[in-house]
């Protein structure tokens, strides 16, 4: 089954980070990515700019409106996201456990629709 | 063995069976259901097969290959198909590929996957009830005072996360198991209990229930010989279970600890019940199942009411309360007071609960002080008691039982 992990953590808690402790996070995550592309759980993966980078759009009465922002204010936000394919969700989900960002964010599973 | 027989003994283990060759709750019991159909149709004709289960497990398969070809929903399914109609027609419904688990019992991977952390706990006891313990919705719903079509509606949730998201049909892996153990074993309990004291119907004693709780916890037991909280719970149901006959009078009506025939009391029940005590306790310590587990078998070893060790009950409850405090146990240490020091004490410690407003809608709590007020003369107190307590009582069994009591008042 296909999975995507949606990574959320605080933005305040990375740009807070210390230029060292960044780039130690980033290794984390090549690590944690190296590793599930070798064990053939790895489909694709991204980490995103900043909520204050995000736009929003909607099309109402065929118009489209375009506004600053991400669509929903919450105290944490979308940071990125890897896609995997697991054998069902317990495999899924102990792969979440090891995101770098589940450790002092949340990573939220999702099963992708089959269409 | 009439096919009636065969639902009401088997359907339990049948459909967990379905559930594994089918992958979908909703289609295990929809085949199921058509394969029971087709046993009406044929057997009174050409007689009950030699396996009743195993037949029905197989009808139901095909029905449910049946199914598949026709429902779009599972076109892209040919493969899984294909693997059901290869398997073997002779199969037992038993036959598991051994060695993956120690234990190969279909209704304990159920239980595995009733009891998901990734399921709300609602909709674990939810599902875990009406899938393995039988219950109707109606049952559950009432036994956990929610309206019943917001119960079917969290089963209905409950079994589409199950098939969306991938939840396995399986028992977890070693380094999981302890965790997902528990919320296994208090369902076990609710299950138990539900059986034990129905909250519906004259029915008080459900004794298939309370041996198909047991027999689930016995399976854990077995799977994981080295949790001992699984052990304890075993001990503590089997401890209840051995009072079944005792508990009802042969009119239907309940009977005190008191007042019971202990020469009724199951005593292999109490031995097995007694020996899994002591050794939980000596293996996992002071645990919860344990610690109530060592209350009901002081119970048992008590040949006569007068024998009871309160003071050891009372120790007992002490402990329990100030590990894993909770109102009711409170209200049960109160009353195990009430027959160590006297009956004043313990109507102290009732109406500090009763003052708190902890157990507002609990009946037993009224129950309890009536007793007490009876027992110390204080009739009037005694009967407004026992109203409110009726007020509160849902069980049959336990309406008349106060009945009688407020009655006996005169």
């Amino acid at each position: 089954m296909k999975y995507i992990l949606l990574i959320y953590s605080k933005e305040s808690d990375w740009t807070g980070l210390s230029d060292k402790d960044k780039v130690d996070m980033y290794q984390k995550y090549m690590a944690f990515t190296d590793s599930i592309k070798k064990s053939g759980h790895y489909l694709g993966g991204d980490g995103l700019e900043p909520t204050a980078t995000a736009t929003t759009v909607r099309v109402r009465n065929g118009k489209p409106v375009t506004t600053d922002g991400p669509f929903a204010e919450t105290r944490e936000q979308l940071g990125g996201y890897y896609m995997i394919d697991a054998k069902d969700l317990d495999e899924a989900a102990e792969i979440a456990t090891r995101v770098p960002g589940a450790s002092y964010g949340a990573v939220e599973v999702r099963p992708v629709m089959r269409m | 063995m009439s096919i009636d027989h065969v639902y009401r003994a088997d359907s339990g283990r049948i459909l967990a069976t379905l559930i594994r060759l089918v992958g979908d709750f909703d289609l295990a019991e929809e085949v199921m259901h058509d394969a029971f159909v087709a046993a009406l149709e044929r057997w009174p004709g050409h007689g009950v097969p030699e396996n009743p289960r195993a037949w029905i497990v197989s009808t139901a398969r095909h029905k449910a290959i049946d199914r598949l070809r026709r429902d779009s929903r599972f076109r892209d399914k040919s493969e899984e198909i294909a693997r059901w109609a290869a398997a073997e027609e002779g199969e037992a419904p038993e036959a598991l590929p051994d060695g993956e688990n120690r234990v190969a019992d279909d209704r304990l991977r159920l239980i595995f996957t009733c009891c998901h952390p990734a399921l709300a706990v609602e909709a674990q006891i939810a599902l875990t009830l009406r899938t393995l313990g039988g219950l109707t919705t109606e049952e559950i719903a009432r036994a956990f005072l929610v309206p019943e079509a917001t119960l079917a509606q969290r089963l209905v949730r409950a079994k589409s996360k199950i098939r969306q998201a991938g939840i396995p049909y399986r028992v977890p892996s070693d380094e999981r198991l302890s965790e997902r153990l528990d919320s296994v074993l208090a369902v076990l309990y609710l299950i138990f209990n539900e059986g034990y004291a129905a909250t519906k119907g004259a029915e008080l004693v459900r004794r298939e229930l309370c041996a198909e709780a047991i027999r689930l916890t016995r399976l854990v037991v077995e799977l994981m010989p080295e949790r001992t909280e699984s052990r304890a719970l075993l001990a503590l149901m089997l401890l209840h279970d051995s009072r079944r006959e005792a508990r009802v009078s042969p009119e239907g009506e309940l009977v005190r600890l008191e007042a019971q025939d202990r020469s009724l009391w199951d005593q292999g029940e109490i031995r097995e019940g007694i020996a899994l005590t002591e050794s939980a306790l000596r293996e996992g310590g002071a645990r919860p199942y344990a610690l109530q587990a060592a209350i009901a078998a002081l119970h048992g070893e008590a040949a006569r009411f007068e024998d009871t060790d309160w003071r050891q009950i009372v120790l007992l409850y002490r402990e329990l309360m100030t590990r894993y405090p909770s109102p009711v146990v409170e209200l049960n240490y109160a009353a195990a007071v009430a027959e160590a020091s006297g009956p004043e004490e313990g109507l102290r410690l009732l109406d500090a609960i009763d003052e708190r407003g902890d157990l507002a809608t609990y009946h037993l709590l009224p129950a309890a002080r009536a007793e007490l007020l009876a027992r110390l003369g204080r009739k009037q107190e005694a009967a407004g008691a026992y109203r409110r307590a009726l007020s509160l009582v849902s069980n049959d069994l336990e309406r008349r039982f106060l009945e009688r009591e407020l009655g006996a008042l005169g």
